[in-house]
């Protein structure tokens, strides 16, 4: 059966010159970059390699990039690390209602343990308004977290202008940008953000791998002690298959970005203009505001989500509801619900997302099974009445 | 996948499909948190469920037990089909995964409220 993958949000596949270059340290350079001998040292200045080509894919320095787990624990990281050291300070955090579970989760922690949030809300189209983040601020706030773009509607947030009232206020912010890199330019200094999280699997590298960005000089309390490993920051024996793999893959995606997705938001376009052509009754949620090039999340009235991605994926065709971690849940997402849709219209919601490696046969097989399963459903519903 | 071949046969070709427009009972239910909903008709000849037909907006896993279950009651006995649990669907369909249980209640449901209509004697 044809295999067409259009759920890169979820996790991409790993590049053939990643993979090679993940073997070799598996192989040949398995030193412990701790070590002072040579299988250590050259794990090391591996290491150091894909550093660099991390720092440079989001413009920060080298010596800010933090190699951590992945994308949640960059998240935590940076998070709990401004609540413990800045609680002097304040106990008030600033976020979004639209934030991924690793930012949610970890802030609603924070609330039992006495910290206090704002959850700013966001326009019908799923962008955070800046100045309603101006407004929340408050003496005792110490940090600010918003994510850059969404992973489930693609939207992407008014960075740069919520860092420049960061800037002002004099407080911390953070920002997940671990769907927005390698899909859009990131320059962490234009931004203004102090601390960002990135994850390897979103821009075919391996999973279990990413990194925080920490400016110069930020007060963070570690989550890990021990060695002493990334000055300090993080302890515990590096992952170097995986930082390598991290590195090759920011390497690519850097060298190649803006090709990529103006190939890949063309295809985007053509599947959701086929879409709206030919399936009646749909909307694309976040349509109006500035987006990923890579992402789509339409919304099928008469049918139900989980119905749409099972039938696709009878059909070879991997796509999502929601974000990846709430299928299999039945609570409708709360990313939209946040833009005003009823529990209804969520279930009705499918993502496709696609990445570098997408074809346009890939687009063109989704755009001709579609149609029909949607069809298909839409006739055993008992509210569809065709006209 | 997380679900049978045969629970997978149901949802892709569900059978009893469709309304009875002389239904002698209907009913329509729906599940408040995921809001899917099933709407299921009867005919009734004596003791026994004549026809039945359903329709549903829902999960995989709804349609396939709603079909499964509207297929079982056709010819069954009323009192027999006021039996029917959502463990017997579930295992007929080779299980559901945890998750997914609650989506056989959709037809139980469905099965007690249309029988409601019709008093045992
Ligand atoms: C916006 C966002 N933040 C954080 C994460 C978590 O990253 P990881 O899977 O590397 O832990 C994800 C991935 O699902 C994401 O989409
Ligand atoms: S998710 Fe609602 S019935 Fe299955």
């Amino acid at each position: 059966m044809r295999r067409v993958y259009l759920d890169s949000n979820a996790t991409t596949p790993v590049r053939p010159e990643v993979v090679a270059a993940m073997m070799s340290v598996l192989t040949e350079h398995f030193g412990n970059p701790s070590s002072i001998h040579w299988f250590g040292q050259h794990a090391k200045s591996m290491i150091d390699d894909a550093r660099q080509h991390v720092a440079r894919l989001i413009n920060a320095e080298v010596s800010e990039i933090v190699f951590t787990s992945g994308g949640t624990e960059a998240d935590n990281f940076a998070i709990r690390g401004i609540a413990e050291s800045q609680k002097a300070k304040g106990r008030h955090i600033i976020t979004s209602k639209i934030e991924h579970h690793a930012v949610l989760h970890t802030c609603q922690d924070l609330e039992k343990q006495g910290y206090e949030v704002t959850w700013i809300p966001v326009s019908r189209d799923g962008v955070v308004d800046a100045s309603s983040v101006r407004r929340a601020l408050r003496p005792d706030t110490i940090l600010i977290t918003i994510m850059h773009a969404n992973n489930e509607i693609g939207t992407v947030q008014p960075i740069e202008e919520i860092g420049r009232i960061a800037e002002e206020a004099d407080v911390y912010f953070h920002s997940d940008g671990v769907q927005s890199t390698g899909k859009i330019q990131v320059d962490v200094r234009k931004l203004k953000v102090d601390l960002y999280s990135i994850s390897s699997h979103k821009i075919h590298g391996p999973k279990g791998a990413g990194a925080l960005f920490v400016r110069k000089g930020t007060i963070l309390k570690p989550l890990l002690t021990g060695g002493g490993h990334e000055r300090n920051r993080r302890s515990g024996t590096e992952n170097v298959a995986g930082i390598i793999g991290f590195g090759q893959a920011a390497k690519m995606a850097r060298e190649s970005l803006t090709s990529d997705m103006a190939r890949v938001a063309e295809l985007r376009d053509l599947l959701e203009t086929a879409l709206k052509s030919r399936i009646e009754f749909i909307q694309v949620n976040g349509e109006n505001a500035p987006r990923l090039p890579n992402t789509t999340n339409i919304m099928v009235d008469y049918a139900e989500g989980e119905g749409l991605v099972i039938s696709l994926d009878l059909k070879g065709v991997a796509v999502s509801t929601g974000s990846a971690c709430s299928s299999g849940s039945m609570e409708p997402s709360h990313v939209l619900t946040a833009i005003g849709k009823t529990p209804d219209e969520a279930h009705g919601s499918l993502r496709l997302s696609l990445s570098a490696l997408t074809t346009r046969e890939d687009v063109e097989y989704v755009i001709e099974v579609l149609p029909g399963i949607v069809e298909r459903l839409r006739d055993l519903s008992p509210y569809y009445k065709k006209v | 996948m997380a679900y049978s071949e045969k629970l997978l046969d149901y949802f892709q070709n569900p059978r009893c499909v469709g309304e009875i427009p002389e239904a002698d009972a209907v009913a329509e239910v729906s599940n408040p948190v995921c809001g899917d909903v099933m709407k299921l008709w009867v005919k009734v000849d004596g003791g026994h469920i004549q026809d039945a037909k359903f329709k549903a907006q829902g999960c995989s896993a709804a349609i396939a037990t709603s079909s499964f279950a509207t297929e079982m009651l056709v010819g069954m006995e009323i009192e027999r089909a006021r039996l029917i649990t959502k463990e017997e669907i579930a295992e007929a369909l080779g299980g559901l995964p945890a998750s997914k249980i609650h989506c056989s209640v959709l037809a139980t449901d469905a099965i007690k409220q249309v029988l409601r209509e019709f008093q045992p004697r």
